[in-house]
């Protein structure tokens, strides 16, 4: 069962987010203008927040381009990742190695860790995704397992820093923005968000994602219609790593400290959690999934120090009754709803 | 030659333990078609009430035996109320519902009995066997056997047993010649919290009893299930056995790994035989239909 982890909601979103494309110039418009006014409201609003704020909410859009990352891989392919965390570690390290010892510009990372992340996470999977389902789980638990182990090993330690890891400066807002550290670090971050949320749409509106999502529906069909389902597969994971490489190398530099013990399998599970509350293979869910990655154990915490994770655990556990495929499944049925109800009202006319 | 064969004998101890984990793994797999993430910190938390009973001033061997009676009302319980209402909903909804469960337990464990570690008895006594084993060790090694016979014996010899079989196999089938397949799923969790709950305090007197105890236990008991393949119980006590033997060993004998890179390596082993083999050992290959 482990097989196909996605509900048959899933593939109704996609394809409604597909439909958006040959709707009317109107309605896309009036989409377009509601992202804008978001997109203003999300770059001016938190710079009148006080920094810690901006932090958390940098942390915040941060998780949500590795859970966009961990969608990709699992709503989009329908693989499944406990590993994630790990590319998020190779990524920060990746990051922080190339700052202090390579002596590159912070900007450059980015691209950088993304680089090796995809390299990385191509690599296995070309290997991994002949494992289906659990198998494929529980390869990339094991990776998720082994990266700190790894980290910590005193073979590498002139590079990795061992047990202590690396601390890395913060870098200052370009000359003539009137921004301090922390403000601009949330409009970089922002801003790879955005790009890397379009970058994932318009994967799936083409042959790639197609192949893709071909391959998550039934891989022996896709394979019969000439889709070479392994290398799909294997791109897949290496995009999906990628994603949350990039997010890693932000959380380093937002951070500024790097340490094996920072990226536990822990890490993992909450991306895994991200992206089923946002909603398996709906991609804005990815922002969901961030602010729940970031905020919900700080409220369990506030709420009782003692009894944290059982709070947590009632919350997960709530939600998923509630809202069994996630925030997506949410705005599916809602848009039915609505949808519904104006169609109700075009028959009377 | 001496060193070898210890190390062997201590990894079919401790590989029984991770095979007990594999096996009730494997039950509620078998039954419900998930993972059970959450029965690691099930079986620390059986554990905990077994510590308090014999705190209470209970004899050892009937504080055991009381905790595994207790243990398998709660695995009931648990999917009754937990797991019931969520027969339809899709895998990863029960993987993050599983982590809730994980959650709840440990932070009440913690909560309850505290963080600090706490020593529990082992039944079977201090001291070694024949000078190559701990009596404890031999112990964990009888009592995997004991395990793994009682389940052969249920399954392949009761109606009971053959009815869970049935309703595993086909759910809607085993409705139609009368199993009450929800029935039958409940039990399966509860044996499943049983053997957790024997896993537990079995392992408890080498680890010390804390809330995290379990946790890598519970990883090296999915490796196992896994190599063994999912479906088959015998090839988890296999898996489980092999585990162990892989862990101790490569931390013996391979020096830059140490007791650090164990884990990893274990699990890197399995990746090699399941790429090789993707079933796992002893699984059924799922066909797929198009």
């Amino acid at each position: 069962m482990l097989k196909n982890p996605l509900t048959p909601m899933n593939s109704e979103t996609l394809s409604m987010a597909e439909g958006h494309r040959t709707s009317s110039n109107g309605s896309s418009r009036k989409n377009f203008i509601v992202v804008c006014v978001l997109v203003v409201l999300a770059l001016v609003l938190p710079l009148q927040l006080p920094n810690f704020l901006v932090f958390q909410l940098t942390m915040a859009i941060i998780y949500a381009i590795s859970v966009l990352g961990l969608n990709l891989l699992t709503g989009v392919s329908g693989q499944f990742s406990l590993g994630h965390g790990a590319f998020y570690a190779i990524g920060a390290y990746s990051a922080a190695i190339l700052m202090e010892h390579m002596g590159l510009e912070y900007g450059w990372t980015l691209p950088a860790a993304g680089a090796i992340c995809f390299l990385i996470g191509f690599l296995i999977g070309f290997p991994a995704v002949r494992l289906g389902g659990i198998y494929l789980a529980l390869a990339t638990f094991a990776f998720a397992v082994a990266t700190p182990q790894i980290l910590k090993l005193s073979l590498i330690e002139e590079w990795t820093g061992g047990v202590t890891g690396i601390s890395l400066s913060k870098p200052d807002a370009p000359a003539g923005l009137p921004l301090n550290s922390d403000q601009w670090l949330y409009v970089l971050t922002l801003f790879v968000a955005l790009v890397a949320y379009i970058g994932a749409r318009n994967l799936l509106r083409h042959r790639t994602g197609r192949a893709m999502l071909g391959v998550r529906d039934n891989a022996t069909a896709a394979r019969a219609m000439g889709v070479n389902t392994t290398l799909y597969k294997a791109l897949a994971f290496g995009i999906s790593a990628m994603y949350t490489g990039v997010a890693g190398a932000l959380g380093g530099l937002v951070v500024q400290y790097v340490a094996p013990d920072s990226f536990t399998f822990a890490l993992s599970i909450a991306l895994l959690v991200g992206v089923v509350v946002g909603g398996v293979g709906w991609l804005p869910g990815a922002i969901v999934g961030g602010l729940f990655v970031m905020f919900i154990p700080n409220f369990a915490e506030e709420l009782s120090q003692g009894l944290a994770g059982a709070v947590y655990g009632v919350i997960l556990i709530l939600l998923m009754y509630l809202l069994p495929a996630g925030f997506g499944g949410l705005v599916t049925s809602l848009k039915g709803f609505l949808s519904r109800g104006r169609g109700h009202v075009a028959g009377r006319h | 030659m001496e060193l070898l064969l210890q190390q062997i004998l201590a990894g079919v101890a401790s590989g029984g333990i991770y095979a007990c984990v594999a096996l009730a793994i494997v039950m509620v797999y078998q039954a419900t078609g998930h993972l059970n993430f959450a029965q690691g910190e099930m079986a620390m938390f059986s554990t905990f009430i077994g510590w308090q009973l014999i705190q209470w001033g209970m004899p050892i061997w009937s504080a055991i035996l009381l905790t595994i009676v207790i243990s398998f009302a709660a695995g009931v319980l648990i999917e009754r109320t937990i797991f019931r209402p969520l027969v339809h909903a899709s895998s990863l909804t029960h993987v993050v519902v599983f982590i809730g469960l994980f959650g709840i337990l440990n932070s009440m464990a913690g909560f309850i009995w505290d963080f600090g570690i706490k020593t529990f008895p082992s039944p079977f006594g201090d001291g070694t066997l024949f000078g190559l084993i701990g009596k404890h060790q031999a112990g964990m090694i009888a009592t995997t056997a004991c395990v793994a016979a009682f389940l052969y014996i249920f399954f392949r010899c009761t109606r009971l047993g053959l009815a869970t079989r049935a309703a595993a196999d086909h759910p809607v089938f085993a409705k139609l010649v009368g199993i009450a397949s929800e029935n039958v799923v409940s039990i399966a969790w509860g044996i499943a919290a049983a053997i957790g709950s024997i896993a537990g305090m079995m392992i408890a007197p080498v680890v010390f009893l804390e809330p995290n105890m379990m946790v890598s236990t519970l990883l090296y008991g999915f490796a196992g299930a896994v190599l063994g393949g999912l479906t088959s119980p015998v090839g988890a006590v296999l898996g489980g056995v092999i585990v162990g033997i892989m862990e101790n060993l490569s931390a013996t004998f391979i020096p830059v790994v140490g007791a650090e890179l164990k884990l990893p390596i274990a699990l890197f082993l399995i990746i090699v035989v399941l790429v090789i083999k993707p079933s796992g050992l002893m699984g059924r290959v799922v066909t797929q239909r198009v």
